[in-house]
């Protein structure tokens, strides 16, 4: 197809400062990135378990490396915010809460959700 | 009604090939992930901590494997669709980009394929 390369540009990202609702927009595509990545995990530690008992022990040893915990960790925070802005998305697909006192309110209660989520996990499954 | 004239037609511009179905199933997959993520963080959360047997059997349980199966069903296909996107947003080249979709569409279907195989391979232990 024909296409123009030579054409103006607007002036890009790096000249504006994002306000809160944008770094939790670009945020969320960051954290869906990032936990497509985190499925191959996902296909490692069910195979894991469906190899038998040794193979299970040998996975438990490596997600027990404080490494790998924080990427676990990591990868439960970036799917609980996924979860509650994919929520917020919803809503904006219902037409709902646009004007831009419930959007920065909608924002600090996504991430207050995420984090009292994570905790919630954190402490449910420290036992 | 077809508005687009033939040339425009032959060259493919105009509107998009699937994007509602696209853009809708992004959304169907999501709602159905909302729940299921509990049985996502259950399952990690055993095969993480948990002696063997007792994740075996916890897997074992046919509301369990419904649910995980479900997850996966929806999870590969909602990231396929939604790294789509994103290839598509930043990806002007038009053969880079096709590349990149079909590769991301195949290796998550492969992926998908493995997990599924991997829970019904326990199912036989359990």
């Amino acid at each position: 197809m024909a296409t123009n390369t030579n054409r103006p540009t607007s002036p890009h990202l790096q000249v504006y400062k994002l306000p809160l609702t944008g770094i939790i927009s670009i945020t969320h595509r960051m954290t869906g990135v990032m936990l497509s990545a985190g499925l191959i995990l996902f296909v490692y530690i069910v195979s894991s378990v469906a190899g038998g008992a040794t193979s299970y022990t040998a996975m438990q040893e490596l997600m027990s490396v404080w490494l790998v915990k924080l990427i676990y960790w990591g990868f439960i925070y970036a799917l609980f915010f996924h979860l509650c802005h994919g929520v917020r998305h919803l809503i904006w697909d219902a037409g709902k809460s646009f004007d831009r006192d419930t959007l920065n309110r909608y924002a600090l209660i996504e991430l207050g959700c995420s984090l009292v989520l994570t905790l919630l996990t954190l402490i449910l499954t420290s036992e | 009604m077809d508005y687009r004239s033939p040339l425009a037609r032959v060259r493919g511009l105009g509107s998009a090939k699937a994007g509602t179905f696209h853009w809708w199933m992004q959304r169907v997959t999501a709602v159905a992930l909302i729940p299921l993520s509990y049985w996502l963080i259950t399952f990690l959360n055993l095969s993480l901590n948990a002696p063997y047997q007792h994740t075996v059997e916890w897997l074992a349980t046919p509301l369990n494997t419904l649910c995980i199966v479900a997850w996966v069903l929806a999870v590969f296909y909602h990231a396929a669709l939604g790294l789509q996107v994103v290839i598509e947003d930043y990806i002007a080249a038009e053969g880079i980009k096709i590349v990149a979709v079909w590769t991301v569409n195949l290796s998550f279907l492969l992926l998908a394929l493995a997990a599924l195989i991997a829970v019904f391979r326990t199912l036989l232990i359990g």
